[in-house]
């Protein structure tokens, strides 16, 4: 649905823009091509990876493994799965819900959701062509960090 | 011919890598090769527009309009917009790198560029009704309620940590793309 509304957006855009100017809508596909071809090996090499690393994950093994009882052991565990996996939203809230019906704690659950979105540590690559390595590094050691301090927020305000 | 293989090294390692692992064990390497499929598919639909919209943003917007509306002296308006345009996107994170390089080519302040990266990876609008569905209002209002402050606190960190000459290296960069 998503997709139809952003397809549909850009291609009237588009339309427009090349009704008013051709010139300058051509180099607008060029510099987007430029722009995606330069980066497209990284986001290749970026989907495999994820491939291989999800196939090796089972939702049951989390779910016992992040449980009410683990405690810090389990958030920092929660963080770290959240950081080196990209699973999209869609995939990834019912996930969680459906860990938090296995027996994962909320606490936990809260580190991984925060850690999934704003941690990436396979798309890494993708992030230092942009930003370079230090702030790369940078912004993901933050990023993680602040998931505990989520976990800990949300540990005491939801039951 | 030398280059294309050096930029597709690491794409190369990740194809091995999943060879390896089939051939050590078929099921988990079809699972894998299903969840690759899965991810192409999701980057076939989202990333095309999103790149298309960049082009037309560097071809009209004038760089002036970006500075005025989100770039050193933009103020509040600027970390109100930044957080607008992060929020009010679609796709996965790495869908935002691109975008906050073409921020920086048109001179958008560099704390702008991070909130806008940090409204992207976590506070997203379609995302936020589908965390409350699935997680709960409570989980998910919590969450967002730490967040936004947050965001513009990282952001403001990591501004800080990175030395003017750094970030002149890193927009320079961007005018090559």
């Amino acid at each position: 649905m998503t997709n139809v509304v952003l397809y549909g957006a850009v291609g009237i855009i588009l339309l427009i823009s090349f009704y008013k100017d051709k010139s300058k809508t051509k180099m607008a596909l060029k510099k987007a091509w430029k722009a995606f071809e330069n980066i497209l090996p990284q986001f290749l090499g970026v989907i495999v990876i994820v491939g291989v690393m999800l196939s090796l994950i089972d939702p049951e093994t989390i779910g016992i493994l992040v449980g009410n009882q683990s405690g810090w052991v389990g958030v920092i565990l929660s963080s770290v799965i959240g950081a080196i996996t990209l699973i999209p939203g869609f995939v990834a809230f019912p996930l969680a819900a459906l860990l938090l019906q296995n027996g994962a704690g909320v606490m936990q659950i809260a580190a991984f959701v925060s850690s999934l979105m704003m941690v990436g540590v396979v798309t890494i690559p993708v992030e230092i062509k942009y930003f370079g390595k230090k702030l790369t590094l940078l912004r993901n050691t933050l990023a993680f960090i602040f998931s505990f301090i989520v976990a800990l927020i949300i540990g005491r305000v939801v039951q | 011919m030398k280059k294309l293989f050096r930029r597709y090294i690491f794409f190369m390692i990740a194809l091995l890598i999943l060879a390896i692992l089939t051939f050590i064990n078929l099921e988990l390497g079809k699972k894998a090769v299903g969840i690759v499929g899965f991810s192409f598919r999701e980057m076939v639909m989202v990333i095309p527009p999103i790149f298309i919209l960049l082009g037309l943003l560097d071809v009209w917007v004038p760089r002036e309009t970006m500075v005025k509306f989100m770039g050193e002296k933009s103020g509040l308006k600027g970390i109100l917009l930044s957080f607008f345009i992060g929020s009010a996107a679609a796709g996965p994170l790495y869908g935002a790198f691109p975008i906050a390089g073409v921020f920086m080519k048109k001179g958008v302040k560099f704390s702008n560029v991070l909130i806008f990266i940090g409204a992207w990876s976590t506070t997203k609008i379609p995302m936020f009704l589908f965390e409350i569905t699935a997680l709960g209002k409570e989980f998910a209002i919590t969450r967002l309620l730490i967040n936004i402050p947050s965001i513009v606190f990282i952001s403001y960190i990591l501004d800080k940590l990175v030395k003017p000459s750094e970030k002149e290296v890193l927009y320079e960069k961007m005018y090559s793309i």
